[in-house]
């Protein structure tokens, strides 16, 4: 019997916010052990939080950017538990009125395309962070009450590289919306992986695996690499899976059973009383609404039609926006963007970086880039005589074509002057010659640079190799 | 009203209390007085009342994302039982 996964994924993704959740302690990351604490995410009683305005706007945006809908009406609820790390022993969230609903992310997967749709986006805050000792373990709360949003994806992942593929998007759009910084290495996403199998026809779920608090995406992956197999093993064998939380263990490459359903936290969920619910007007919505951006994939896609650039350059207009930017105000003033994409990737960034200089210190205006390309295209340039009117633009600011007037750089295409040098080439390189006529191709490309040298680089560089050819050939 | 039947074997776990067993029964008849004491509310007409999780008519109370500061260590940590490095000691956390 064949069988499939069913993963579904929580993703939990710290808010990029100056301030905590409630209280106006610094949302940072590395500051010393209880820093950042105070009687409202200490958990003192008598303390009254109220929520952080940045925080219910990047929730919102969130869901638009994930292609759902604000809600009319959300409302705060307590998790109740008991744990080191939750300072009220609850932790405040949106159980069944959360700030957003719906939406899908779509990405790449194995050459197609992929789509995850999303269940919910809510609000809730972090814990603080314990660190285990020999016989004790030791508690900061600098983390408790900073800003966490959960995305919960539908049960509709199929595969570990489906997951990975899902996350990485999720993670670029956040990135790119402003939401979130999503430095891993900081603990700022972290993942709980749902995950069962059944029979392929089957409608009904299997039981439902939990792995809690996975702090990389390859470890998701690794984790799923891991699971699928293991729980086909168990159920085509005749076995019977039951709810539980496992734990990835980075180390062995295996999961462990933490907790069975029998042990399964009653969390009994209740409105928070010491908070107001939200509701967003019209206006607020519409202020929302002009925050969203364009996202990372349709940037790369809208890149790849509109200006026929191959998937690598889009996919660098993608992740350095403001270079994107540049490049679209050049292209559109030039017939081949994708001239304007080799020159924008492989000169201006260089020349950038060596010379410290950000974009908006550019002494020409983007259709100068254009300009100097359209002397290329036309032929009145070399390619080779390019790069030098480039680095002159790039130092005064001038136009290409004043440059090329000042300094005489119009490219000869008189036959005559290019016979000359290719005559003279010859004359003094009588060996290469030789070669050539005994067949050494390479040899014709050394020629065409000692005519190209004597040209002072201005030679049309398609006819020296005719002229060079058809004088070697004679 | 009958009082409602509760576990509280079971509610008392989950709020981390050990109880004798008449402190179970006394607990016991307390809570199922509270309770029946509480269903009187099922006795008022509310078929025209909107359901609210708040009594009080207020939305949209927000902060502005401001940094505002925090306690000094030393103060944040005054109550704490036992202390480290900074660090609140618990006793070691396994799952």
């Amino acid at each position: 019997m064949e069988y499939e996964a069913v993963i579904g994924l929580e993703t939990h993704v710290q808010l990029k916010t100056l301030s905590k959740m409630w209280c106006g302690c610094a949302n940072e990351f590395g500051a010393e052990p209880n820093t950042n604490v105070c009687p409202i995410c200490l958990g003192m009683p008598g303390v009254l939080p109220v929520a952080n305005e940045e925080a219910l706007r990047l929730t919102a945006l969130t869901g638009l950017l994930l292609n759902g809908r604000i809600t009319p009406f959300a409302k705060f609820d307590r998790k109740n538990y008991f744990y080191p790390d939750a300072s009220k022993n609850y932790q405040v969230t949106q159980y069944d009125q959360p700030s957003t609903l719906g939406g899908f992310v779509e990405f790449e997967l194995n050459g197609g395309m992929g789509r995850v749709e999303i269940t919910r986006a809510h609000l809730e805050e972090d814990v603080g962070k314990s660190t285990h000792f020999d016989r004790f373990s030791g508690v900061d709360f600098n983390r408790a009450g900073v800003p966490l949003l959960e995305i919960v994806s539908e049960p509709v992942i199929t595969s570990p590289d489906m997951a990975y593929e899902y996350l990485n998007a999720l993670k670029e759009i956040l990135v790119y919306g402003g939401i979130s910084d999503c430095d891993m290495e900081k603990g700022m996403v972290r993942c709980d992986v749902n995950i069962s199998v059944r029979p392929v026809g089957q409608k009904e779920l299997g039981a439902k695996i939990e792995i809690k608090n996975m702090n990389s995406f390859s470890g998701v992956r690794h984790a799923l690499e891991y699971e699928i197999p293991r729980q086909i093993g168990v159920v085509s064998k005749g076995g019977k899976l039951s709810q539980e939380t496992r734990r990835w263990d980075d180390v062995t490459g295996m999961t462990e059973t933490m907790r069975s359903k029998e042990q399964a936290h009653d969390y009994r969920y209740f409105p928070e009383p010491d908070l107001m619910p939200f509701v967003p007007d019209e206006p607020y919505i519409a202020s929302i609404k002009a925050c969203v951006v364009e996202l990372p994939l349709a940037r790369k896609q809208r890149f790849m039609r509109d200006y026929q650039l191959p998937a690598s350059d889009a996919q660098t207009f993608v992740w350095d926006v403001p270079l994107g930017g540049y490049f679209e105000s050049a292209a559109k003033a030039s017939k081949s963007p994708k001239a304007v994409a080799n020159w924008v990737i492989n000169n201006l960034r260089a020349r950038l970086t060596e010379t410290k200089t950000t974009l908006a210190e550019i002494k020409f205006p983007p259709a100068a880039l254009a300009e100097l390309i359209d002397l290329v295209d036309s032929g009145k340039i070399s390619s080779r005589i390019a790069q030098d009117v480039f680095a002159e633009m790039f130092n005064t600011g001038e136009a290409p074509a004043v440059i090329v007037q000042k300094k005489g750089l119009l490219q000869v295409s008189d036959t005559g002057a290019i016979e000359k040098f290719c005559d003279e080439a010859i004359a003094a390189n009588p060996k290469s010659a030789e070669d050539f006529r005994a067949g050494k191709v390479a040899a014709l490309n050394f020629l065409k640079g000692q005519v190209m040298k004597l040209s002072k680089g201005k030679a049309n560089t398609n006819l020296i190799g005719e002229i060079l050819e058809k004088k070697l050939k004679a | 009203m009958a009082a409602v039947e509760i576990d509280v074997n079971y509610v008392a776990h989950l709020a981390r209390l050990s109880l004798t067993p008449e402190e179970t029964q006394r607990v016991s008849t307390q809570l199922g007085n509270i309770l029946a004491f509480i269903d009187k509310l099922s006795e008022v007409d509310v078929s025209k009342v909107e359901p609210t999780a708040h009594a009080v008519p207020l939305v949209n109370v927000t902060r502005p994302d401001v940094v505002t500061g925090s306690l000094p260590t030393a103060e944040a940590l005054r109550n704490a039982p036992t202390k480290a490095n900074g660090l609140f000691v618990v006793p070691k956390i396994v799952e």
